[in-house]
């Protein structure tokens, strides 16, 4: 590499760098709980259900909604999901079809008693403000977005951090940390040291969370592309007045899909369904294949079956950006390294953020005193 | 500890690349099973972490 493309790329990574890095360690640091937002709430929440006989039979899906409802009234279902472990689903409830978040209900329900366990409606506590701080600082898609971007600046960080990476190390070998001179030399090689093995980490993470900023526009998008070429004869048709039986819904569409299993149940009109149909969202029955959801509609005037298809890449590669950004996908060892990295993470952001100020020290030195050596030449030798 | 000549790019990135596969498959066997391949994920993901502490410990006081 020429001087000249070292003075580029050096120039791309401090600018690149600058731009994102306090938005990072807002992201690291909100990120640092929610790794461990399953346990938390464990420990804060009742978990454990009433207890009854063994044997006693699950109540219907549509007597849930009903209980939902009436908790509720004057609302209308949404969603319905339901627990991996329990027999327990999640009823969300809402004053129209597509309210803000801050206006639905969720409801835990016993589908032994139809008993509510919990209203899920969280939106003051710590984990709260950890979540939205990290997902869109308070500001609605316009965050989202913008700390998508914030993350795309860190891609290019890491990648221009990448080649600079290489005249530095010209001749020192791999991990060498020089802790013995000036404290900025221990930082700069601390830097590069940390920055170069947790490169793949932060660029996963990285990239996975910049796809999932981008969940709002892509779902729009599926739902008037793929959504609408599925629903095509029942275009302009109007929400149904009276919805068919739930129950009935999720039978029609697991006979439909031999092997398969209900995730989640999208009311007519929401976001992840048609206006006229229910959409049984299923997912695969083994680890591989249980992160790939497939939609089946199902006429919610009727109870009939309309169609199923696949998801498209970039519905697949939203869904797999979940498990890819979250690290909650390998029990607690799992977790316990995502936060490791993530606190390596936090410390290059801030290291690099030293070493900023420190050579912004040094060049007004240089200007008084020249003859100082370079960032790059010094660290070479 | 440090060569005199300057080093070829092979010998800068071939460690590091060698930790970018390894935390690449860590990232990828766990979404593909349960159970054992988990722990497969586990030690991968660990590479980095280790290889970041065993350069603090040999680090040049």
């Amino acid at each position: 590499m020429t001087n000249r493309t070292i003075r580029v790329w050096t120039l791309i990574h401090k600018w690149t760098s600058l731009i994102c890095t306090v938005f990072m360690l807002l992201l690291c640091l909100t990120g640092l709980p929610l790794i461990f937002h399953d346990e938390i709430e464990a420990l804060t929440a009742e978990h454990t259900l009433p207890p009854m006989p063994a044997e006693t039979p699950l109540k219907s899906l549509d007597e849930a909604v009903a209980t939902a409802l009436a908790t509720y009234p004057g609302e209308r279902p949404l969603f319905l999901s339901f627990d991996e472990d329990r027999p327990v689903v999640n009823v969300t409830t809402g004053p129209g079809a597509r309210p803000p978040v801050s206006q639905m209900h969720i409801s835990a329900i016993d589908l032994r008693s139809t008993r509510i366990l919990a209203d899920l409606n969280d939106d003051k506590g710590f984990m709260h403000v950890m979540l939205r701080l990290h997902v869109d600082m308070f500001a609605g898609l316009p965050g989202e977005l913008f700390l998508g971007f914030m993350g795309f600046l860190l891609f290019v960080a890491t990648v221009s951090g990448v080649v600079i990476y290489a005249p530095f190390m010209r001749k020192l070998s791999f991990g060498t940390v020089r802790a013995g001179r000036s404290r900025r030399l221990k930082w700069l090689d601390l830097h590069n040291m940390l920055g170069i093995v947790t490169l793949m980490w932060v660029v996963v993470v990285g990239l996975t969370g910049v796809i999932n900023t981008l969940s709002v526009p892509l779902v729009a998008y599926w739902r008037s592309n793929e959504l609408a070429a599925m629903i095509a004869p029942y275009q302009g048709k109007p929400v149904p007045e009276r919805f068919a039986s739930v129950d009935a819904a999720v039978r029609t569409a697991m006979e439909a899909a031999p092997g398969m299993r209900p995730q989640f149940i999208a009311f007519p009109g929401v976001r992840f369904s048609s206006n006229h149909h229910y959409a049984v969202w299923l997912k695969g029955a083994t680890p591989a294949t249980n992160r790939i959801l497939t939609p089946a509609l199902i006429d919610a005037e009727t109870g009939a079956f309309t169609d199923m298809r696949s998801m498209p890449w970039y519905m697949l590669a939203l869904r797999l950006s979940q498990p890819l950004h979250f690290g909650d996908y390998g029990g607690l060892p799992m977790k316990i390294l995502w936060a490791v990295l993530d606190v390596l993470t936090i410390v290059i952001l801030g290291s690099g953020l030293y070493l900023w100020f420190a050579r912004r020290r040094t060049a007004q030195d240089h200007a008084a005193a020249p003859g100082l050596r370079t960032t790059v030449g010094e660290a070479a030798e | 500890m440090k060569p005199r000549a300057p080093l070829p790019l092979p010998a800068i990135f071939g460690i590091p690349a060698a930790i970018a596969l390894v935390t690449t498959a860590g990232l990828v066997t766990a979404l593909l099973d349960d159970g054992l391949v988990d722990a497969l994920s586990w030690a991968a993901l660990s590479v980095p972490v280790l290889a970041a502490a065993w350069s603090w410990r040999n680090r040049e006081r």
